[in-house]
Parts: structure tokens; sequence; C-alpha cells
């Protein structure tokens, strides 16, 4: 039965290794334009396995940010995996031991999460197991690549493949604005606030992982605030989320955000 | 003052385990509140926005390139293309309008 899951986990964690590897070279290419070396930028994907939060990270290590700033805009761009957490901790065999829980943790990635809520009934912890122990290294060994690289690219090559994450960021957020006016609200509220620390005398000064904290609770809060998602709709998103998931997995595009 | 980059990602790492890990092993139940869950509903949106842009504007050589990538990204994000696929119209965006700006 293990055996089972572990296998069934690590046939559909195949598409999002593939989806993982394309996004980690781009971070591993830009963890070396940013001074970091290639071991640092590996260590850094093994040990965090989320993409927003390590662009974010790059950020604030470049800018030579605080300790506090680091933890602080981890804590927010990483909040909705509380959210995850707390869907999978239902999901999850209640018999199995619970330190299996300490080890699927560092596991929940949007993508992993989204197909283990997915599937029908309660889950083993060996199906995170077998997603986990194929998209992390599809994960970490596209940093490595996009790291070794990055420092061999020529400097056009490197321009182009910069934007790279942005859009895939736009490939999430875009498609989700059409289907929903407030997420379309909220994205362009998003976009105007930090355009306005880039661009406002004193508001310049702050640093941008600050601007991304601020403005993501200022327009979250406001959103959920003024437009609260209705109860039967957060858990039909909750679904939906998955089933988005799921279509990413089809056309072998995991990315976590 | 100096940051040691270990410190750094200790620290990351820390946090996003944390968060990770701790719902999973203490959480006996489900959020309730529709505020919370509307927030946590809609940080993602705003966090990635806001991440996007404008600095994605600054990401390439030169902000008219960078611009031309934007676009066509909105483009193709627009029309539901794959997340690899609006990434790769993006870059290749950047690419020709960085050759055409050569000769301008």
């Amino acid at each position: 039965m293990n055996r089972e899951s572990f296998k069934k986990g690590m046939v559909d964690g195949l598409p999002i290794c593939f989806g993982y590897f394309a996004v980690a070279f781009t971070f591993g290419m830009m963890a070396v334009s940013s001074g970091i070396s290639t071991g640092q930028a590996v260590l850094i994907s093994a040990t965090n396995v989320t993409s927003a939060g390590q662009f974010a990270a790059l950020e604030i290590i470049r800018s030579a940010g605080s300790y506090w700033e680091m933890a602080f805009t981890q804590l927010i761009i990483n909040l909705r995996y509380i959210l995850m957490s707390f869907a999978l901790a239902q999901k999850l065999k209640r018999d199995a031991p619970w330190f299996h829980r300490y080890i699927i943790a560092h596991g929940v990635t949007d993508e992993i999460f989204g197909i283990s809520v997915s599937q029908e009934g309660k889950i083993s912890p060996f199906y995170n197991y077998g997603a986990m122990c194929v998209a992390i290294p599809g994960w970490v060994s596209g940093t490595l690549v996009g790291a070794i690289s990055g420092q061999l690219l020529p400097a056009f090559m490197v321009s182009a493949l910069s934007i790279a994450i942005y859009g895939m960021f736009l490939a999430i957020i875009i498609p989700a604005s059409k289907k929903n006016h407030t997420v379309l609200g909220v994205v362009i509220a998003a976009m105007a606030i930090s355009s306005l620390f880039q661009v406002m005398p004193v508001l310049k000064k702050v640093s941008s992982g600050f601007v991304i904290i601020i403005t993501t609770i200022l327009v979250a809060g406001a959103a959920a605030y003024f437009f609260p998602v209705a109860q039967e709709e957060a858990s039909k998103e909750e679904k939906g989320e998955g089933s988005q998931e799921k279509n990413g997995k089809q056309q072998g595009m995991g990315e976590e955000v | 003052m100096t940051h040691n980059i270990y410190i750094y990602i200790l620290i990351a790492a820390g946090v996003t385990y944390l968060i990770r890990m701790l719902p999973l092993v203490l959480s006996k139940k489900e959020i309730t509140s529709p505020f919370l869950k509307s927030f946590l509903y809609y940080v993602p949106y705003a966090c990635l926005a806001a991440m996007t842009f404008p600095a994605i504007l600054f990401s390439t050589a030169s902000v008219i390139s960078a611009a031309a990538g934007f676009g066509v990204a909105l483009i193709a994000a627009w029309k539901e293309k794959s997340l690899l696929t609006v990434a790769l119209c993006a870059c290749v965006a950047v690419f020709f309008m960085e050759r055409i700006l050569q000769f301008v």
C-alpha cells in the first residue's frame, strides 16, 4: 500500500519535475548574476523549494537588506502555505505516524499540494514522498544547470532570459484576473502601489522586500475586507486551485508560486 | 553592516519550513474566519503582481526591450498559454527587440 502510494506520487510528480527544472534554471542564472556562488544557489533551492520566496530572497541578498527583512518577506510571501498545510492536514490519513508530517512539510509547494488534494479520499504520506522524490531533484538540478550556464551564456542571452520569471508570474495572475474581477482589481492595485514606491520621492527609499510586503498586506487586506470570498466559493477556489495545478501538470508546467 | 549569506539562507529556509510545518503538525481543524480565508486567497495575486511590476521593466538590458517582453507576455497570458510558453514568448520578444535596437 505504501509502495503503491509512493509510486503514484512519483508518476504524478514527474511533470512537476520538468516544470520546476525550467523555473529553477532561471533562478540559478539570476542567482549567479546577483553574485551568489553556484553552490550557494543550489543550497538555497534545496532548503527553500519555493520560487517566489527564493526570488525575493535573492533581491534582499543583493540589496544587503536586514535579516528581519528577510524573515518578514519570507513570512508574507509564503503565507499561503499556511492555508495549504491546513488543507493538507485534513487530507492526510490520521493513522499514519505523526513524524511523517514533519518531513512532508518541506515539500508543501503549490504543485505538490495541488496533486495531493486532488487525490480521492485520504492520502498516505508516502504519496507526498513519491512526489517530493521526483519534483525536488528537478528543482535543485535546474538551479545547478542554470547557475552553471548563467556563467557561460553571452550577455544578450542572459538579458532575454532574465524576463522569464516575470513572464511566469504573469501567466499565473492574468488568467485568474480574467475569471475574477476582484483578482483583477488586486493585480492592478498591487502593480500601481509598487510603482508608486518606485517613483515617489520618499517612498523610493523603501527597500524592495518591504515594498512587496506592504503592498501585499494593503491590497490583499483591503480586498478581503471589501470583497470577502464567499464561503462556498472559497472551498471551490481551493478545489479550483487543485484542478488548475492539475491542468498545469498536464501541460508539464509545474510552477510553484 | 555586512551580512553573511549563510545566515540569510538559514533564515529564509527556517521561516519557510515553519510556515509549512506548523499548520500540518498542529492543526486539528480548518480555518473558518472568512476574512482570513479571503486574505490568504488574495495574497498570492497581490504578491506576484507587486513583484512583477515595475520590476519587470528593469529586468533586461534596456527598458524598451523589457516593455516589449512585458507586452508580449501579457497577451500570451491573456490567451491562457502555459507558464513556460508565456515565459518563452517574453524572452523571444526581448531578444528580437534588443537586436532591433542595435540598428536604431
